[in-house]
């Protein structure tokens, strides 16, 4: 920021000097991308999940597995600062959940108890949690209550109790983490395969581009339900999320190296790959350090615009029953219990997730046009 | 011309050989044979087969014969019609699919229909009437429509036939019909449960199309020839339709072959939360139980719709643009 301070100086006393003449490149990207205001709305989201999930230790009142045994197939609860007699609270409360025995069905109903509030507390001490692979302990959370019988799910229980507001904050860390991990693998597939297509051409050429045709018009689900289902069943859960995401980051790689190979096929007799050579760059050194950067900004679009198709598969593949599997959660494997169409009418805040996977794939779009707009910040 | 089509045509043949050496890798990838899980089976029983008991099982079918071997011979039944056994059924893998296969091919190329049937006049609209109520409308149900997991559109439907109508919106015959034969009571039945699958399928491709159709149609109305025409008087409509949309239905009629993969991709899900008599659940459950040939034959059947409508869009595009036609690619 300090250049574009100084930019801004220079610009200044020589009125003949344009601010977007003096710009780096990567300074006109961000000021084209600036522009668009869905873009940076999408992106704003993102952060947020991001964030949030990052600490979901934190945010979260309990843990995923953690079940409230008097609250099962729970509404979603909601947070009042006005009483039922009137009286204003600073701090929020909800209303008491009683049991009751239904006189007809004789099945156990939580009702409301509006003459016994619950006030919520605000960074609370309660379970033990540790965060960053154990780097740090801690037992405060965001909110929470003083008493063990007080609850609050925000969002509802499933059918085992389970509070459906932290299980999404800890299932949207699982499916952003997949999904980052799958477009890294298939950045590096992509450059790689794509590069070595594109820089030699000829005969590999040939086979790479054929393999890509191959892999692109094979209706991709069936196959990797398929290769999904041929995980061992007695698999950890963490060797079972390694070989997902493996599994799904074959998907992203083709478009990558399309574009990668399109590119080094045209920059590849360019004056300045030439000087590299004659100055006994080695192959690798050319493409990597002298082409590549050239159109950085493709492939970052490229990414973005296959994040979404990543996690929509692996939200498919968990929701199958194929893909992650509890303990560990996804959005996919929340979505799971919503597959039994009884208790999804009975319980439809058990379709939440699937909201948030929309909204997650909508901020995606949005900052994909934005950044396919951006990548090329020379153009009017 | 004779050459593309050649070219195409061999394209497809060999992509075929090359799924069926897939599919097979794919069904011989669980640890396992049948013959294991067989014993695992008759162990639960009670009953313990000997070595060599398992072993001559292992030489009536074929199992302890090289992997290529085995290959070819289930190359060469599918050739012939016969697609091998289904262990969870009991029955001839051809038999069952011959019975689902119809349903999955009637819903593939009604959405396929749908999606070009609506996404064809909506984009030519939103392109004409650019950044009218209308086109905005459309862009915010694109955005959602192409951000929404099929399964995800199915359960929400579902749940609101459920609330609003105390129906439901899965199946694809009511319960008179379900095992009727087929009869033109049954098809009307049959063409009132489709449209829910259908749309549900064909939502996202639709979506899709619209932005390509309408950013291409764009692209084409600000060409000077447009201008030119209009000058010289043809009539908006006419002058719409005989060029800038032939133009722009081009890089559309390019993707049936894609649309047609994701169709084809997204049906087995749809198949399952709809419940669906077509070929979808059968797939899933054949992965779930590892009912291999099953699975095996379904993988090569869907791989093989999609490399025949490759092919078709293919050939369409040959007889509409006469660039590809005479063998310049650009």
């Amino acid at each position: 920021m300090a250049s574009a301070g100084t930019n801004a100086t220079v610009a200044a006393r020589t009125a003949a000097v344009r601010l977007t003449d003096t710009a780096t490149h990567w300074q006109l990207m961000w000021w084209k991308f600036r522009r668009h205001k869905m873009a940076l709305l999408g992106g704003g989201i993102l952060a947020l999940m991001v964030f949030f999930s990052l600490f979901a230790e934190f945010f979260a009142p309990y843990t995923p597995q953690e079940r409230t045994a008097k609250y099962t197939q729970g509404a979603p609860m909601g947070f009042h600062f006005i009483d039922a007699e009137g009286s204003i609270h600073l701090r929020p409360f909800v209303y008491a959940r009683v049991t009751k025995r239904d006189k007809v069905t004789l099945r156990l109903v939580p009702t409301v108890d509006t003459t016994t509030r619950w006030p919520i507390k605000f960074f609370v001490r309660s379970d033990d949690y540790k965060w960053m692979w154990g780097l740090i302990e801690s037992d405060i959370h965001f909110f929470g209550f003083e008493e063990r019988k007080e609850f609050l799910h925000l969002l509802g229980t499933d059918q085992l109790g389970r509070d459906i507001f932290s299980r999404i904050l800890y299932a949207t860390r699982t499916s952003l983490s997949i999904g980052a991990i799958g477009v890294l693998l298939s950045f590096v597939l992509g450059i790689v395969l794509g590069g070595i297509a594109g820089y030699f051409g000829g005969m590999v050429d040939n086979l790479i581009m054929r393999l890509i045709e191959f892999i692109r018009s094979v209706p991709t689900l069936p196959l990797w339900l398929a290769l999904a289902a041929a995980l061992p069943r007695e698999w950890t859960a963490l060797q079972v999320y390694i070989s997902i995401t493996a599994i799904l980051a074959l998907i992203g790689w083709t478009h990558l190296a399309r574009r990668v190979r399109g590119k080094l096929l045209s920059l590849r007799e360019e004056e300045f790959v030439l000087a590299a050579r004659l100055s006994g760059c080695s192959h690798a050194r050319i493409v990597a350090r002298h082409m590549l950067p050239s159109f950085m900004s493709y492939m970052i679009v490229d990414l973005t615009i296959s994040f979404p198709y990543i996690i929509m598969a692996e939200t498919a593949l968990s929701f199958l029953g194929l893909g992650m599997r509890e303990p560990i959660v996804s959005w996919g494997v929340l979505l799971y219990s919503a597959q039994n169409i009884r208790s999804m009418i009975l319980m439809p805040w058990l379709l939440i997730p699937g909201l948030v996977v929309i909204i997650a794939v909508i901020a995606f779009n949005f900052l994909g046009d934005g950044m396919r707009d951006a990548a090329d910040p020379y153009s009017q | 011309m004779f050459n593309v089509v050649a070219n195409r045509i061999l394209w497809a043949c060999l992509m075929m050989a090359a799924i069926s050496v897939v599919a097979f890798t794919l069904i011989q990838l669980p640890p396992g044979d049948f013959v294991d899980s067989y014993v695992n089976h008759k162990q639960q029983g009670g009953v313990i087969m000997t070595k060599d008991e398992v072993a001559e099982m292992r030489g009536t079918l074929g199992l302890d014969r090289p992997m290529y071997v085995q290959y070819f011979d289930w190359v060469g039944g599918v050739v012939q019609g016969d697609f091998g056994f289904s262990w969870e059924f009991r029955r001839p893998v051809s038999e069952i699919i011959g019975e689902r296969l119809p349903l999955t091919l009637i819903l593939a190329f009604t959405t396929l229909l749908f999606t070009y049937l609506t996404a064809i006049p909506i984009g030519i609209y939103s392109a004409v009437r650019q950044y009218s109520v209308g086109d905005h409308v459309f862009t915010v149900l694109g955005y959602i429509g192409l951000a929404t997991p099929n399964f995800m559109f199915a359960l929400v439907l579902l749940y609101f036939a459920h609330v609003f109508f105390g129906t439901s919106a899965g199946g694809l015959f009511s319960a008179e019909f379900e095992t009727a034969p087929w009869s033109w009571a049954r098809i009307v039945d049959l063409l009132a449960h489709l449209w829910v699958p259908v749309v549900v399928l064909g939502t996202a491709g639709t979506a899709f199309q619209i932005r390509t159709m309408r950013a291409t149609l764009l692209d084409e109305l600000n060409k000077l020839y447009v201008t030119a025409a209009r000058a010289s008087g043809v009539s908006e409509f006419r002058l719409l339709i005989k060029y800038p949309v032939r133009m722009a239905i081009n890089p559309i009629v390019s993707t049936i072959g894609w649309e047609l993969t994701n169709i084809i991709s997204g049906a087995p899900i749809v198949g399952i939360v709809l419940s669906l008599p077509d070929t979808g659940p059968l797939f899933v459950d054949a992965l779930l139980n590892s009912d291999l040939y099953l699975a095996g034959a379904l993988i090569l059947i869907y791989c093989g719709l999609v490399i025949i409508g490759t092919l078709i869009s293919d050939l369409l595009l040959i007889a509409l643009d006469p660039r590809i036609r005479m063998g310049s690619t650009a």
